[in-house]
C-alpha cells in the first residue's frame, strides 16, 4: 500500500466540528502520527453558530489522505470531513504588508505596482503604510518579490480558506445531525459506486 | 431515559415546579452518576488531588465496591479485565501527576484493543493548571492519543453531563477508553444537582454507521458464488455481542472460519467449522489458505500486521468482504472489494438471510490436511513431549482437561500468551482475556483480577512469563488484601522466551539481555499469604493444577518448562502468510 511520491498532490481537508477545547491538538496529532506536515492550517467559526470549520491543506497522495479524513472523522467532536483537489475548491490566502510611507509618496511606480496587484491599503500613517491582498500563494509571493528592493518593513500571511465548489453548505446537513436517527448518508465506496460517480467522505 | 433523583423526600417537599434539586458537591456528583450507570466495582488508588472524591466515597462504601491496586498500572488493567469478562465499563480512579501518567499504558492498551474504559483522574485546582503545581502533569494531552474522548472538568455543574458522555462513548460503537480529569476545586464545590440522566445521542458522534441492504446485497453474492471462501473473525463479534449471529452465520454457509487472538472463543474452540487461529503464530492451514481462498469474509477484525504479515503478499487472489463497524478500518491494511459497515449483529443476520446453505467439504478437506501436518511436527510433540523438562503446550493441555474448557484465561505477553491461544479450550465468549494490540508485559495479573470481579462465578486462570509476572507482581497485595480469588500459573523458562527466540532464529543465537533472573515465585506469594507451589516433574503436573484449582482462594503454581523452546509455526516478520515455518 506504499505510495510513490509522485501520485502526491494538495488537498484541501474540510472539518466541520463542535467547538471544543483539545480538538485541534486531537486533529493535529492525526498527522503527526504520521509524520505529516500540514502546510497551512485555518480554524475559524463557520456559518453556523457553535459549529468550527478547520481548513487543513497537505501535500499527500489520495490514498493517505482518504485514510487521514476517516480518522479525523471518527473523532467523537467531529461532525463532517470533504477533501478535495485545489481543482475542486475557490481558495484564497489573505497577505498584508508594511512598507515605509516615505517610500511610497517618493516612489509613483510603488503605488502602480500595488494598484496592478491588487493591493490595498489598510492603514496609512506618517512612518509606515500596510497593504493588503488576498490570492494564490504564487501572488502573494510575487508582491513580497516586488516590494523587496523598496524595503519591505514586514509581511505577514493567512492560513487558507477555501470554498467548495460542488457544496451546498452544512445547514442541511447539521440538521441531520441533531436527528436521532440520522438519514441515509452516502458513503464512498469505489465497488458500488463506480458507475455512480458518488463522492463523499 | 430515566432520572434519578437522590432524595426525593426533598424533592417532594420543593415547589412542584421546579426540578427536584438537592445541593451535592463534585464528588458526591460523580459517585451518584456511577450509580445510576450501574457501576459496581471501582480499581482505584487514592492521591491529593483526587482526596475529595475519596471522601465521597467513603460514606458510599456501600453502593461502591472499591478496590485499593498497588500501582495505577494495576488499577486499569484490572478495569480491562473487568470490562472484557462482563462486556461492561470498567472503572478507574486515579489520582493527578504520576497516578495520571501511570494509567497511559493500560489506556493505549484499551484503545487499541477497543476496551471500555472510564478512567476519573483528580487534577490540581483550575486556578493553579499551567503553574508546575505540585503533582501538576498536562494529563488531557498526554492521554488524547491513547483515549477514544477526554475531557477535562474545572466546575462542579459540568460532571452529570460529562460523566453521561463518557459512559455513552465509552462502550457505544467501537468501545474504547475515556479519561476524565477533574480538578480539585470541582470536586469540592456544591451545585444545585437536579438528577443524572444517561447519554443516548451525541451530535456529532455517530457510533454506527448505517447499514445499507444493497452491500449485503452483493456481499451475498460474492460469497455465494465462491469456491473457496474463507472467515476471518476477530473480537468484533464479541465486543458486538453477536455471538449467535455469527455462529448462525458460519453454520449455514458452511464456510471455514479462523480467529484473531482477541476473536478466540467467539465460537468454541472445537466448534467443526472452526479451523483455528490466524497470525503469526497461528494454525498452518489459516495462514497458508489466505493466500489461496478465492473470497474472504473479515468479520470485526482490522488486519493487524501480525495477522497479515507482508501485506503485499496477503490474499491478492482473493475479492474481500470486509464487515466493520468502524469506517477507518475499511480499506486501511487490506483493501476490501465490497465493504459491509455496521454493527455485525444487525448485518450478519441480513447477510446470513441471504447466503446459500453449503458444506465445501473439499475446501474443508484442504484445512484437514494442513492440521494434519501441523499436528505431525508440531502439535504433537508440544503437547506430548519426550524431553525431561515439561512444555509450555503440556501444560495448558492438562488444564484444558481439568478445566474442560469452562475457565476465563489471562495471558500477559510472550511465548506463554501465543501458546495459551493455540491450545486452550474455550467453550464460552468472554473467555480470553489478553492484550492483543499494545502487547503490555505485566498485563495478566491485574487482568485476572478484574476479569474475576467481572466474572464471579467462574474460574479465572492467569497464566504469566516468569519476565512479564515480575512487572506487575506488586498486585499479589490486591489479591491478598480483597481476597480475590484468581489461580496464577507462572510457565517459568528462565528467559525472556520470545525474543530469545527471535533472537536464536534471526540474531544468530546472540542472546542479548534476555536470561532473566526470577525470585522464588512461591515464596513471594507466601510474603503475601498467597499459598503456592512450584513443580519440574511432569508425573506433578495433574495433582499441582487439581490442588491449585480445588484451593480456596488464590493459587500461585510455578511450572518449571523447557528453557529453549519455540513456539511453531511462525510467519518470520517480512514474510507472507503462505511462508509460514513449521520449524
Amino acid at each position: 500500500m506504499e505510495t510513490q511520491d509522485n501520485d502526491k498532490q494538495e488537498y484541501n481537508i474540510t472539518v466541520y466540528t463542535e467547538n471544543q477545547i483539545g480538538l485541534l491538538n486531537r486533529i493535529a496529532i492525526i498527522f503527526t502520527r504520521r509524520k505529516i506536515n500540514i502546510d497551512s492550517l485555518n480554524t475559524s467559526p463557520s456559518e453556523i453558530e457553535s459549529i468550527h470549520r478547520f481548513n487543513i491543506v497537505i501535500t499527500e497522495s489520495e490514498e493517505v489522505v482518504r485514510k487521514l479524513t476517516r480518522q479525523i472523522e471518527k473523532q467523537v467532536e467531529v461532525l463532517k470531513v470533504y477533501y478535495h483537489t485545489n481543482a475542486d475548491v475557490i481558495w484564497q490566502e489573505l497577505a498584508l504588508y508594511k512598507v515605509s510611507t516615505d517610500v511610497i509618496a517618493e516612489r509613483v511606480s510603488v503605488e502602480r505596482l500595488l494598484r496592478e496587484n491588487g493591493a490595498r491599503v489598510v492603514v496609512l500613517r506618517k512612518d509606515y503604510t500596510v497593504f493588503e491582498t488576498t490570492g494564490h500563494r504564487e501572488e502573494t509571493d510575487n508582491l513580497i518579490s516586488i516590494l523587496q528592493p523598496y524595503g519591505l518593513i514586514e509581511f505577514v500571511r493567512s492560513a487558507r480558506v477555501a470554498i467548495i465548489k460542488n457544496s451546498e453548505g452544512f445547514n442541511s446537513k447539521l440538521r441531520e445531525f441533531e436527528r436521532l436517527e440520522p438519514g441515509e448518508d452516502v458513503i464512498e465506496n469505489e465497488y458500488l459506486n463506480k458507475g455512480q460517480k458518488v463522492f463523499t467522505m | 431515559m430515566e432520572t434519578q433523583t437522590i432524595t426525593q423526600e426533598i424533592g417532594e417537599t420543593a415547589e412542584a415546579v421546579k426540578t427536584p434539586t438537592t445541593e451535592l458537591t463534585g464528588s458526591e456528583a460523580l459517585l451518584e452518576a456511577l450509580i445510576v450507570e450501574g457501576v459496581e466495582t471501582i480499581f482505584g488508588y487514592p492521591g491529593g488531588a483526587i482526596m475529595p472524591i475519596y471522601d465521597a466515597l467513603y460514606h458510599y462504601n456501600d453502593k461502591l465496591n472499591h478496590i485499593l491496586v498497588r500501582h495505577e498500572q494495576g488499577g486499569i488493567h484490572a478495569g480491562q479485565g473487568y470490562a472484557r469478562t462482563s462486556g461492561k465499563v470498567g472503572v478507574v480512579f486515579a489520582t493527578s501527576g504520576p497516578g495520571a501518567t501511570n494509567l497511559v499504558t493500560g489506556l493505549a492498551d484499551a484503545q487499541i484493543d477497543s476496551t471500555p474504559l472510564v478512567c476519573i483522574t483528580g487534577q490540581v485546582f483550575a486556578h493553579l493548571l499551567g503553574t508546575d503545581a505540585f503533582q501538576e502533569t498536562d494529563v488531557i494531552n498526554i492521554t488524547t492519543p491513547v483515549t477514544k474522548w477526554n475531557y477535562q472538568v474545572t466546575d462542579a455543574t459540568e460532571i452529570p453531563e460529562v460523566i453521561a458522555k463518557a459512559f455513552y462513548i465509552a462502550k457505544s460503537g467501537r468501545p474504547g477508553p475515556v479519561l476524565i480529569d477533574i480538578t480539585k476545586n470541582a470536586q469540592i464545590q456544591k451545585f444545585d444537582f437536579a438528577g443524572y440522566t444517561q447519554c443516548d445521542h451525541i451530535r456529532s458522534y455517530r457510533p454506527k454507521p448505517i447499514v445499507r441492504p444493497q452491500y449485503i446485497q452483493e456481499a451475498a453474492e460474492l460469497i455465494n458464488s465462491a469456491k473457496k471462501p474463507f472467515i476471518l473473525w476477530g473480537q468484533g463479534v464479541i465486543l458486538g455481542s453477536a455471538e449467535q449471529e455469527f455462529k448462525a452465520f458460519v453454520e449455514k454457509s458452511g464456510i471455514p472460519a479462523a480467529w484473531t487472538v482477541l476473536g478466540a472463543g467467539a465460537i468454541p474452540t472445537d466448534h467443526p467449522l472452526n479451523v483455528g487461529m490466524l497470525g503469526m503464530h497461528g494454525n498452518y492451514g489459516p495462514n497458508v489458505l489466505t493466500n489461496e481462498c478465492d473470497v474472504l469474509i473479515a468479520i470485526g477484525m482490522r488486519f493487524d500486521d501480525r495477522v497479515t504479515g507482508r501485506l503485499d503478499k496477503y490474499a491478492k487472489q482473493a475479492k474481500v468482504v470486509h464487515l466493520d463497524i468502524d469506517p477507518a478500518e475499511i480499506d486501511k491494511n487490506v483493501k476490501s472489494t465490497v465493504p459491509v459497515w455496521g454493527d455485525c449483529k444487525e448485518t450478519l443476520p441480513m447477510l446470513t438471510a441471504l447466503v446459500d446453505k453449503k458444506a465445501h467439504t473439499e475446501w474443508h478437506n484442504k484445512f484437514k490436511d494442513y492440521t494434519r501436518q501441523e499436528v505431525e511436527q508440531v502439535i504433537h510433540k508440544e503437547l506430548n513431549p519426550t524431553t525431561v523438562e515439561m512444555t509450555m503446550g503440556e501444560v495448558i493441555k492438562q488444564l484444558n482437561e481439568i478445566t474442560k474448557g469452562e475457565a476465563v484465561i489471562v495471558t500477559d505477553v510472550g511465548q506463554h500468551q501465543m501458546v495459551a491461544c493455540r491450545y486452550a479450550q474455550f467453550n464460552n465468549t468472554r473467555s480470553n482475556v489478553t492484550s492483543g494490540g499494545l502487547g503490555t508485559m505485566g498485563f495478566a495479573l491485574p487482568a485476572a483480577i478484574g476479569a474475576k470481579f467481572g466474572a464471579q462465578d467462574r474460574t479465572v486462570v492467569a497464566i504469566i512469563g516468569d519476565g512479564g509476572f515480575q512487572m506487575t507482581c506488586q498486585e499479589l497485595g490486591t489479591i491478598m488484601q480483597s481476597g480475590i480469588d484468581v489461580k496464577i500459573i507462572i510457565l517459568n523458562n528462565r528467559f525472556l522466551g520470545m525474543v530469545r527466540q527471535w533472537q536464536e532464529l534471526f540474531n544468530a543465537r546472540r542472546y542479548s539481555f534476555v536470561d532473566i533472573e526470577s525470585p522464588d515465585f512461591v515464596a513471594l506469594a507466601a510474603a503475601y499469604r498467597i499459598p503456592g507451589r512450584v513443580i519440574d516433574d511432569r508425573k506433578d503436573l495433574p495433582s499441582a493444577l487439581n490442588e491449585m484449582l480445588s484451593t480456596p482462594g488464590s493459587f500461585l503454581l510455578e511450572v518449571m518448562v523447557t528453557k529453549e523452546n519455540n513456539v511453531f509455526p511462525m510467519v518470520p516478520q517480512g514474510c507472507s502468510v503462505s511462508e509460514i515455518r513449521l520449524k
